[in-house]
């Protein structure tokens, strides 16, 4: 069955927005705009390769924020998940992408834009396990 | 200056279309996982369209020598699909389906004041930390 929520046109709007950004990193600074490995770089950057990341990364909230004040929170957020979830979640996330070298954006957008392979089967396994992790949440376990 | 100037406008694009595809909303991309139960395509579409305008750019881009404020297109030498790769990929797959957030949109999600995203962020940071550690032990 298909959610209420399924919204294909701003799914495409909001991806074409990102696809954009994407392409507008690397036209201007060569950069793959891979929200994981530029967060994470940071943390480890040298001097001179620090600011660029910094501005993208205040970009992120800044730029969500500004959206929702000029066209609505349009899709609302929610999340009911527990401190132990979210601290397990985030910690897999982080040390998942770093040892990967990609979450969604660099692999999923940006990897399989230039036809990467290696990007491609990273998206595979972690759109795979996702939805088992769900799955097994929702439907095995019985909670949601 | 420049640079930092072009990331930041990036940066804005970015997070407004993670707003605007319903990205920021966990519940909106568990409700993509969750292929077994009442499924929301969406994160498919936004998917297609991100990657549509950037494989079309990177067509174009790819003719030039250089970018226009860097030095050196700075793309990835790694080839193979080995151990590492999907292992990490793995992982990150478990976090993303437990809480419904992977990094950007928990990035945009900063501004909202919600207790659960800086929890997610802070636990991310350690991660990331801890992988750096990690690796470095391996030499990968």
């Amino acid at each position: 069955m298909i959610s209420d929520h399924f919204a294909p046109g701003l799914g495409l709007a909001g991806g074409a927005l990102i696809g954009l950004a994407a392409a507008g990193l690397m036209l201007a600074d060569g950069r793959v705009a891979g929200v994981s490995g530029i967060l994470g770089r940071s943390l480890v950057a040298e001097r001179g390769d620090r600011g660029w990341r910094l501005a993208f990364l205040i970009g992120l909230p800044a730029g969500a924020a500004l959206a929702s004040a000029l066209v609505g929170d349009l899709h609302g957020f929610e999340i009911t998940d527990g401190t132990g979830r979210l601290v397990a979640g985030g910690l897999l996330v982080g040390f998942g992408t770093w040892l990967g070298n990609g979450c969604t954006s660099g692999h999923g957008v940006c990897g399989m834009a230039r036809g990467s392979r290696r990007s491609l089967a990273a998206t595979l396994a972690f759109m795979a396990t996702g939805a088992a992790t769900v799955f097994a949440l929702r439907h095995l376990a019985g909670a949601s | 200056m420049t640079r930092e100037l072009a990331a930041l406008a990036c940066g804005l694009v970015f997070g407004a279309g993670l707003l605007v595809s319903g990205m920021t909303n966990p519940a909106k991309v568990l409700g993509f996982l969750d292929v077994a139960g009442t499924w929301d395509p969406t994160l498919a579409f936004v998917m297609g369209g991100a990657l549509s305008v950037n494989a079309a750019a990177w067509a174009l881009t790819r003719r030039r020598d250089r970018p226009l404020y860097g030095e050196r297109f700075a793309l990835p030498e790694e080839r193979a699909i080995d151990r590492r790769l999907l292992a990490g990929a793995a992982l990150f797959g478990i976090g993303w389906g437990l809480v419904g957030l992977c990094p950007g949109p928990a990035l945009a999600g900063l501004l909202r004041g919600k207790l659960p995203v800086y929890l997610f962020v802070a636990a991310m940071l350690a991660g990331m930390l801890g992988a750096q550690l990690y690796t470095r032990r391996t030499r990968r």
